[in-house]
């Protein structure tokens, strides 16, 4: 039927330039020595070099990764405990405290959290984004190392057990090593997930606080430039690669929502 | 220590760092913002005291205006008529890159698959920014469009801040959430029982909609909550891709919040749209599970 798969293969193929097209297009027009992405003029990197340049952007790059750094390792050391307590003791509390915050519209997560800031006195800023991230990084790197726990062979740990280890011996040298790549991508998908979120951020960040999607928010809203392009282009880099790694090393990743 | 109370030990060790932190900063805030709607508004924004002159101030107001003035309920339903109908595009561009990831050989199945959900991992305001120079004013496809148009004499139409922009980039945005459950449960079907339709005589679009579509409806199901409920609450597309009147439930959320600082009137529109998001996802998990007898599907449906 070479037929039919002509005809999936050009739907497939139209699919995928939906979703690459627009991708591509902002990278290209990083590129574009002109003003105005409407058509191209020709090929320049001013647009990289005048990024570095801008103060704004340098401080919103600083406290996005710090952000990053922060969530993706806190909540790394909870979610994989999160994904161990959901493999060995399964209960309904945890699961919906754990999947909860992915299935909810973001929104009411970002709204939620800003009345609860503002009520604590608590001040919003730095402090207040990352402790928001990590809840719902949580969920994601439990997700990921449940599903390697899934595929681990239990008999390991149980012959750990018979030789008389320690539960916490158990899990340090046993378990802890064989679900390391969960753990591990677990980062990765943590790392990414706060370093791009806006919605959240934007509800978190205060008056005082810029992040890198905030920033490019505001610039989209107020003066489109290429700049735009250029901050855009990089952290598409960056986030792509780390989740390219992050799939590499566990592969359950891809399916594991 | 007897063997129980170490394990029941060991349990709340694991269990409880990532609960507590959970109740904190995720049950704790929702909960402060189910209470919060039913409170009063401040004089300048946030919460009226929650106790005034010994008498505990909890109302129904927010919830009575939400029902009452019609503007609210317009964009309530305008949201929900938004969000239905990205599903529904999501779906049709959604099944053939499923169908043919299912089908290819393992070699480029994870590949293909990658190159699915990596858009899903490049930055959400990028993807919306991409859009806004797609359909900019002075970009091609605008200039062919209002071409097009200028030749059977038609005014030009802006592509940019509509309504039609808006849909393009939900769609665009939640497709990848669509493919993968429809991939997760295609891959599953067991190519026999086409073999035995075409058999029996059945063409192409008996077999697809008789077999497969039937076959695949919980993994429809479980696409359409995934593009349902984030769609439903959006409110960056509107607001970067749309008009003055293309404002969805969660542009009036954010406006809420941010700029009138009406809080109570806020949670009430954050409760409403969630409820609302979660009743339609869980409806579309008990169709899937209770709608399809045939043994096969019962199975799908709980993989």
């Amino acid at each position: 039927m070479p037929k039919r798969r002509l005809g999936l293969w050009a739907a497939a193929l139209a699919g995928y330039a939906f979703l690459y097209v627009p991708l591509v297009i902002v990278i290209a027009y990083s590129f574009n020595n002109s003003r105005l992405n409407a058509e191209w003029v020709g090929f320049t990197l001013d647009w990289y070099v005048s990024l570095f340049h801008d103060q704004d952007m340098l401080v919103a790059a600083g406290n996005s990764l710090g952000i990053a750094l922060m969530a993706s390792l806190v909540s790394t050391v909870l979610g994989t405990a999160a994904g161990v307590a959901m493999y060995r003791f399964p209960s309904r509390i945890l699961s919906v405290l754990v999947l909860a915050p992915i299935a909810i519209p973001e929104i009411l997560m970002g709204v939620s959290l800003l009345i609860f800031f503002v009520l604590l006195n608590f001040t919003l800023g730095l402090v207040s984004v990352a402790l928001a991230h990590i809840a719902f990084c949580i969920g994601f790197v439990a997700i990921v190392v449940r599903a390697r726990l899934a595929g681990m062979d239990e008999t390991l740990t149980e012959a750990a057990r018979d030789c008389g280890a320690s539960p916490w011996n158990t899990f340090r040298y046993i378990t802890l090593p064989l679900i390391m790549p969960g753990v591990i991508a677990g980062a990765l998908m943590a790392f990414t997930l706060s370093i791009d979120d806006f919605v959240i951020t934007f509800f978190t960040a205060g008056a005082g606080t810029v992040t890198l999607p905030l920033q490019i928010y505001s610039m989209i809203k107020i003066a489109v430039t290429p700049e735009v392009n250029a901050v855009s282009s990089l952290l598409m880099l960056l986030t792509l690669a780390l989740i390219i790694i992050a799939s590499k090393i566990s592969p359950t990743l891809l399916r594991s929502e | 220590m007897p063997a129980r109370t170490a394990s029941r030990l060991g349990r709340w060790l694991v269990s409880g760092p990532p609960m507590l932190y959970l109740i904190l900063f995720f049950a704790v805030p929702s909960l402060i913002m189910v209470l919060a709607s039913f409170r009063t508004p401040g004089e300048f924004g946030g919460l009226a005291p929650l106790v005034e002159e010994g008498k505990l101030d909890l109302n129904l107001d927010s919830y009575a205006r939400f029902f009452s003035e019609s503007v609210y309920a317009q964009i309530f339903l305008k949201s929900l008529w938004y969000a239905l109908l990205t599903t529904l595009f999501c779906l049709v561009l959604a099944y053939p890159l499923a169908s043919l990831i299912a089908r290819s050989s393992k070699r480029y199945r994870d590949l293909l698959l990658l190159l699915v959900i990596l858009p899903f991992w490049s930055n959400f305001l990028i993807r919306v920014y991409a859009w806004m120079i797609i359909l900019g004013p002075n970009a091609a496809l605008a200039k062919t469009v209002n071409g097009v148009l200028a030749w059977f004499g038609h005014d030009p139409v802006p592509l940019l801040f509509s309504a039609f922009a808006v849909l393009v980039c939900l769609v665009y945005v939640h497709l990848p959430f669509m493919v993968l459950p429809l991939y997760a449960n295609l891959e599953k079907h067991d190519q026999a029982l086409l073999d035995a339709a075409q058999d029996l005589g059945a063409n192409r679009w008996q077999r697809f909609w008789r077999i497969t579509f039937p076959l695949s409806l919980p993994g429809v199901y479980a696409g359409a909550a995934l593009v349902f409920i984030p769609a439903f609450g959006i409110f960056a597309i509107p607001d970067i891709l749309g008009g003055p009147s293309d404002s969805l439930i969660g542009n009036v959320i954010k406006q809420q919040f941010l700029e009138t600082r009406d809080w109570p009137f806020g949670s009430v529109l954050s409760i409403v749209l969630t409820v609302t998001a979660l009743a339609l996802a869980g409806l579309a998990a008990w169709i899937a599970r209770h709608n399809l007898g045939t043994p096969s599907s019962s199975k799908e449906a709980r993989a």
